[in-house]
């Protein structure tokens, strides 16, 4: 079993209003510091077999087809173990 | 005017949808499940407002990958209309039928409440409004920022596919943009309501002008 781990993250440039709203609240709670705070999500597989480059390339065809958007989304997968 | 309204799990504007088709005169529309890979012979598919899949993932993408969109697309390949409002345009846009991406609202609030909207451009869902014609429709959205890059705005603009701008952006949308068309023209995508614009008893009436065109123009 593979464990993989895709990391999903709004291009540079596209408008993330929850990264806002979030980085806003930071503000709120006296967190001075935050320059800018950007939302994404993460997607944990577990795919059967054990040739990892094979996972990775078929973890990179399922961001494509369905995973991310990538008109403004774009995603890093790693091979966990 | 023959119809068909696609229903996903979590499609909740569909009998609305049906109601306005009938209004205008058009046949008994036909509900194809999102499961089905054929549709019926129709001049109108409608993908209608809901929400799709609980918008699990991204509004519209699991949706947009379901058995009965490669018909969808073959449909509007062939010519044919299709319309989707709302969670509809969110799938169209998913589909990769229409450009660009419906993103989570600027103010991040819901919004439900009335909104309006110019007619851009005279087309077949258009004919029956005149040009620069401000109609109100009910708007009902979490996820209807339209953003595309760069280039597809310009092209989306020098093409004269922006059908529908509202007067008042309620969403952020890029260039107020509240309705967006194919190349071709007989794909619409349109985020606030037509359909629940139709009878005394809503807001108004304005959408009945958005079916009567269709009606005309299948």
């Amino acid at each position: 079993m593979i464990r993989a781990r895709v990391t999903i993250t709004l291009k540079p440039g596209v408008l993330d209003p929850q990264g806002k709203a979030i980085e806003g609240a930071l503000g709120g709670l006296g967190f001075a510091g935050v320059a800018s705070a950007r939302q994404g999500k993460v997607i944990d597989l577990k795919l059967e077999g054990s040739d990892r480059q094979a996972a990775e390339a078929e973890v990179a065809k399922m961001c494509e087809a369905l995973l991310a958007n990538t008109v403004v989304e774009r995603y890093q997968i790693a091979i966990v173990d | 005017m023959r119809s068909a309204i696609v229903v996903f799990p979590g499609s909740n504007r569909e009998r609305d949808a049906a109601r306005a088709i009938r209004l205008v005169g058009g046949a008994e529309p036909v509900f194809v499940w999102h499961t089905e890979v054929e549709l019926p012979p129709v001049d109108l598919v409608m993908l209608p407002g809901g929400f799709a899949h609980g918008d699990y993932l991204r509004a519209g993408a699991i949706a947009a990958r379901s058995p009965v969109m490669r018909a969808v697309a073959d449909h509007a390949a062939r010519g044919g209309f299709v319309l989707g409002v709302c969670n509809g345009f969110q799938v169209l846009t998913e589909a990769r039928l229409l450009p660009g991406v419906l993103m989570r609202n600027a103010g991040l609030t819901f919004i439900c409440k009335q909104v309006s909207l110019r007619v851009e451009r005279p087309g077949p869902f258009t004919e029956r409004y005149t040009r620069r014609q401000v109609l109100t429709f009910p708007a009902a959205h979490h996820d209807g920022n339209y953003q595309a890059d760069a280039d597809t705005l310009r092209r989306l603009e020098g093409e004269g596919r922006i059908v529908f701008r509202y007067t008042d952006n309620p969403n952020g949308s890029q260039n107020d943009i509240a309705g967006i068309s194919s190349a071709k023209g007989n794909v619409l995508g349109l985020m606030p309501h037509p359909e629940n614009a139709v009878e005394a008893i809503h807001c108004c009436t304005d959408g009945l002008g958005l079916f009567e065109s269709i009606c005309a123009a299948a």
